[in-house]
Order: structure tokens, then C-alpha cells, then sequence
């Protein structure tokens, strides 16, 4: 995975939960690419046509609340979604979406601070992200290694099978 | 330190650990299902490990889309089946077990003091035995199968006292209804939520169940109660494997929570989460002029033989609405079994009630029941999000199984006591 990325943002609100982000009526299908059709559907249908060219979601409060199914981040990632920043998330999905190697990191501030459409790019290993078209800058903690370790292997699979071969 | 601490600490062979740190735990059970094991099961293969680290440690249960509704829930189902005999790993199939989080400690899966995992984020549920249970993704619960391990940051604790004695028709889904209004979805994330108190010594382990089940709707890593007596005799008989010492599962004296709430039942009315948010909590007096189209008892949350009781006693005698569906999931086959003996499943069938086989049901709208738009549905279960239950325009209401009983008969959203009055 690539540790530095840019993108225009699309922004939700708070609470954003597994079952809008993925509808439980779409957890049988098995194709990331077919559950990507859905992503977001049950707050924007046409989310996965925005989310296309490559975009960075922001979302305030306890993003990603809810259901553990990991078709939710899978969704996201698939349909376009370069890396999600929220003012927090919920642990399942927070976790869902490193092991599956879509980028999550908590941002205090963001939330404010960015409209859809604005430029953000995201420095992973420095922990920088900046709001190019606000000229806003924010510093976060980093991800603990073992996580950029994950993120940088492309998915906890990825990352186990690498440090299993190695033993 | 408190029983959540202790727990992580033994499965991760410390002597004392600290909230905040990061530990690498045994893990002593896992349980995936239909809808969240066949990823499981697909990154399982690409780890290149051919056999589970110990498929006595692992369970399979099919639950959400069963009977087989489509024929790619079929499809997975299949996985489900192949896998489970591939690994010699016990399953739980259509008509042998029913929703998986009633089906694990029914079964005796469940241990006190052990660290489970299931990739299902109600998994918390477990947490009423004394078990350290919490919600995981597929791809980690594959990690689980190819390692036995995970990693677990130790979380801040809150602890949850609770005094006085539930009023008639006031239940324990009240009670955790009313913990989510005041704390807020977000109000627990990352946190353990201890619950303590003479009122939950009290409880019956399926009201345990409840408050632990939906310790996740705040944001909550687990939901943890003290086992004790009423724990072990419903344990015995169940569980084959030793229980652990109870004195060793409790919090310390100077155990270190980040706060401490106190709640009192004995003022407490029947509660309702209206829609979208299951903290839009209020007393069901309050909820206004609400027309239904469907009731729901049933699910993880509800659905266990005294919740049935509960409804059976509020329907007696008295017929659903007629422009009103109502559906009755018993949680298991066992609650299945019992409630038919016990004469309940007549008591809903007279009603005008369905009764469906157990499984998931409505609950997460990929089954049985779902929801037109502008539609309206009473329900027991856990969440009430946009779109839950079928259309993104219908909407879901979270009560306790007296309050939706009572609202299928009236056609609204009624408080069980105003129906006991009329009567």
C-alpha cells in the first residue's frame, strides 16, 4: 500500500452504522466488486458512482458503529474509498477495516474542518494530513507499527502469511 | 483490578495488566456464522495453514439467513458445512440450534473467566457468564483460526450499579434501553461496561443476557457481569469443562474504573428507542400516537423462553390488531421446545401471531419480515439504524417483549400496563 495519499473527500455526519454503509439484504453477496454497488447505499445511492475515481471519506462521531461484518469496510474500499478519517470510530470496524487494508485514523477536529469536494492528502507514517483547499494541517498519533506493518502488507492476511513463511 | 483486567491478564499470561495496554491473548472459543464465516473461511485458505490451531476451541452456527432464503445463502451455508467437516468443527445447522449467541451458552460453550470471540459484534452477550466475549471481524476471526490468538487492548472500565426492584412490566431491556438513552451510542467505545448491583444479582440470566447483549449499542468492547450461583445452575448440566473458582472472578476493592453511574429501577416505565438511533430513548407514555404495521418478539436480545412468557402473558386471550403482522422467534430449539410444551405457542398462534422457526428473523432485514417503506415495526431486537429491517424508509422501534406484545394488540405503540388497565 502506498503510505501517502490524496483525494477529494466526501463527508457524512455522525454514527454512521455498518447497516447504512452495507444493508443487511446485500450481506449474501460474496464479489468485494458487487458489494461495492452498495456501499453507502442506505444513506446515498449513488455514493459508489461518487466514490469512483478514488476519494477519502470524513465522518464525525463513532464512524462504522454497529454490525461486526467486515462487508461493510469491504464495500468501501472496493467502490473507491482511499482511506476513511473520523473524530472516532467503533472498534469493530476500526479493526475490520486495517485487517482488510483500508486505511482508518482518527482525526480530533476534522470534523469541522472539511467540506465533500475538498483536496486531503494523508501521510500515513508521519501521521500528517492536510486539507489542501482549506490550508488546514492536522497532526495525529500515528498507528502503532504492528497496525502500518498490516496497512502496509495490504491486510492482516497478507501480514500473517508474510510472518508465518518468516518463522 | 477489575474482573475484565483479571480475565485478560490470565489469557495473556500476566500477572497484572493495565487499561490502555496491549496484550496478546488466548483465545478460548470462537464462533463464526453463515453471514460473517465464508470470508472467514475464504481468508482462513489464503493464511496457507491447512488445520485450525484446535477445532475444540470453534463453533459454527448457522442463524441469519436460515432456512436457506436465496439460493446464495444456500451457497454459503455449503462453505459453512464443508468447512465445519473439513476441520471436525462443531456446527450447528438448520433445526439443531437456532441464534448463535443463545445456542452458545444453551450448548455450554460458554465459560466464566474465558476470552471468546465471535465474529458477530453481539458476541459482547456472553459477558452475563462472566466471560471476557467480544465482537470480531471475519478476517481476524481467520487469524484466530490459523494462531488461537488475538490481539486486545486492555479497556477503561465503567461501572454500571443498578438498585431497586423492576415494577410490574418493566424489564431488564427497559433498564438497558434507558443506560443507552442516558449514555449515548458512542457512550462506552472502546470501554468495558461492568454491570453490578443488587438489582442484577437479582436477575434472571436471560435479563443478563439483555443488558450484556446490547452493551455494543454504546460503543462497549464487552459487557461484563460477576458469575455467582444463579451463573452455575444454569451452567450445570450444560458445560462438560470445569468451571473456573467464582472468587477468582471478581473485581478487586480498589479495582480502577474511568466512572461509576448509578441507576434505580423501582421509578422506572417501560422504555422505547424510536428511530434511527438506539439512544433516541424515552418512556414508552411518551411516545406519542405511533400506528404499526409489524411486531417483532424474538432475537438475541429477546427471544429466550422468559421474554416469551412475558409476551404470552400480555397476549392471552386478546388478538393482534388486524392490520398489525406479528412475528414470534423463539431463540433457540430449546426455547422452541419449552415454549410449545409450556402452551405459549398456542397462546400466539390464537393471538393471530406467527410463530417462525428459530433463527434471526427481521431482525437485520436479510430474511423473514422485512419492512415496506413507510412501514412501521415494534421490535425486541438491538438496532433500529436506517434501513435495518428492509427499506430505507420504514422505521424501527426497540422495546421490551410486554411493550411490543401490547402494541400488536392495540395497533400502536402501547405501554403494557395502559392494556392491563383497559383490560
Amino acid at each position: 500500500m502506498n503510505m501517502k495519499i490524496k483525494g477529494p473527500a466526501i463527508k457524512f455526519g455522525n454514527n454512521i452504522d455498518t447497516d447504512v454503509i452495507l444493508p443487511g439484504q446485500f450481506m449474501t453477496l460474496v464479489d468485494s466488486y458487487e458489494l461495492a454497488k452498495h456501499a453507502l447505499s442506505g444513506l446515498d445511492p449513488a455514493f459508489p458512482d461518487k466514490a469512483k475515481k478514488g476519494i477519502i471519506v470524513v465522518g464525525g462521531k463513532n464512524f462504522g458503529c454497529g454490525s461486526s461484518r467486515e462487508q461493510a469496510p469491504l464495500a468501501l474500499k472496493y467502490a473507491g474509498v482511499k482511506c476513511v478519517l473520523a473524530e472516532s470510530f467503533a472498534r469493530i470496524f476500526f479493526r475490520n477495516a486495517i485487517n482488510i487494508g483500508l486505511p482508518v485514523i482518527e482525526c480530533k477536529g476534522i470534523f469541522n474542518e472539511v467540506e465533500t469536494g475538498d483536496e486531503i492528502t494523508v501521510d500515513f507514517e508521519a501521521g500528517k494530513i492536510e486539507n489542501i483547499s482549506k490550508d488546514k494541517k492536522f497532526q495525529v498519533d500515528k498507528l502503532p507499527p504492528f497496525m502500518l506493518e498490516i496497512l502496509a502488507d495490504g491486510g492482516l492476511i497478507e501480514n500473517l502469511r508474510r510472518r508465518l513463511n518468516k518463522k | 483490578m477489575n474482573i475484565t483486567e483479571k480475565m485478560l491478564a490470565k489469557a495473556s499470561g500476566k500477572q497484572v495488566v493495565y487499561s490502555g495496554e496491549i496484550v496478546d491473548a488466548n483465545v478460548d472459543m470462537i464462533m463464526v456464522h453463515d453471514l460473517t464465516g465464508p470470508l472467514a473461511v475464504e481468508a482462513f485458505k489464503k493464511i496457507g495453514v491447512q488445520k485450525i490451531w484446535d477445532n475444540q476451541k470453534a463453533v459454527v452456527i448457522l442463524d441469519h439467513q436460515v432456512p436457506a432464503e436465496s439460493v446464495r445463502a444456500a451457497e454459503l451455508h455449503k462453505t459453512m458445512r464443508q468447512f465445519a467437516q473439513d476441520q471436525k468443527i462443531r456446527i450447528y445447522d438448520v433445526g439443531r440450534g437456532g441464534i448463535c449467541h443463545q445456542v452458545m451458552p444453551e450448548k455450554g460453550h460458554v465459560v466464566p473467566g474465558t476470552v471468546i470471540v465471535g465474529a458477530d459484534s453481539h458476541t459482547c452477550t456472553y459477558g452475563a457468564f462472566g466471560a471476557f466475549a467480544t465482537g470480531i471481524g471475519s478476517t481476524e476471526a481467520a487469524a484466530v483460526f490459523a494462531t488461537g490468538k488475538i490481539w486486545l487492548k486492555v479497556p477503561e472500565a465503567i461501572k454500571i450499579n443498578v438498585t431497586g426492584e423492576f415494577q410490574k412490566y418493566v424489564t431488564p431491556k427497559d433498564l438497558i434501553l434507558s443506560i443507552i438513552g442516558r449514555m449515548g451510542v458512542d457512550g462506552a467505545t472502546y470501554k468495558s461496561t461492568e454491570f453490578t448491583g443488587p438489582t442484577i444479582k437479582n436477575m434472571s440470566i436471560a435479563g443478563r443476557m439483555t443488558l450484556c447483549n446490547m452493551a455494543v449499542e454504546m460503543g462497549a468492547k464487552n459487557g461484563i457481569i460477576e458469575p455467582d450461583e444463579t451463573t452455575r445452575k444454569f451452567l450445570e448440566g450444560r458445560t462438560s469443562k470445569a468451571l473456573p473458582n467464582f472468587e477468582s472472578l471478581k473485581s478487586d476493592k480498589d479495582a480502577v474504573y474511568e466512572r461509576t453511574i448509578e441507576f434505580d429501577v423501582s421509578k422506572m416505565e417501560p422504555q422505547i428507542a424510536c428511530p434511527s438511533s438506539v439512544d433516541n430513548v424515552k418512556p414508552v407514555s411518551e411516545a406519542g400516537n405511533v400506528q404499526i404495521e409489524q411486531a417483532f418478539i424474538g432475537s438475541c436480545t429477546n427471544g429466550r423462553i422468559e421474554d416469551l412468557r412475558l409476551a404470552a402473558q400480555v397476549l392471552k386471550g386478546k388478538r393482534v390488531k388486524d392490520n398489525v403482522r406479528a412475528l414470534v422467534i423463539p431463540a433457540s430449539q430449546e426455547v422452541y421446545k419449552q415454549a410449545l410444551n409450556e402452551g405459549l405457542l398456542e397462546i400466539f398462534t390464537d393471538a393471530g401471531a406467527i410463530v417462525c422457526g428459530s433463527a434471526c428473523g427481521p431482525c437485520l432485514g436479510g430474511h423473514i419480515g422485512l419492512l415496506a417503506a413507510d412501514e412501521v415495526c415494534v421490535s425486541t431486537s438491538n438496532r433500529n439504524f436506517i434501513g435495518r429491517m428492509g427499506s430505507t424508509k420504514a422505521s424501527v422501534y426497540l422495546a421490551s417483549p410486554a411493550t411490543v406484545a401490547a402494541s400488536a394488540v392495540t395497533g400502536k405503540i402501547t405501554d403494557p400496563r395502559k392494556l392491563e388497565a383497559k383490560a
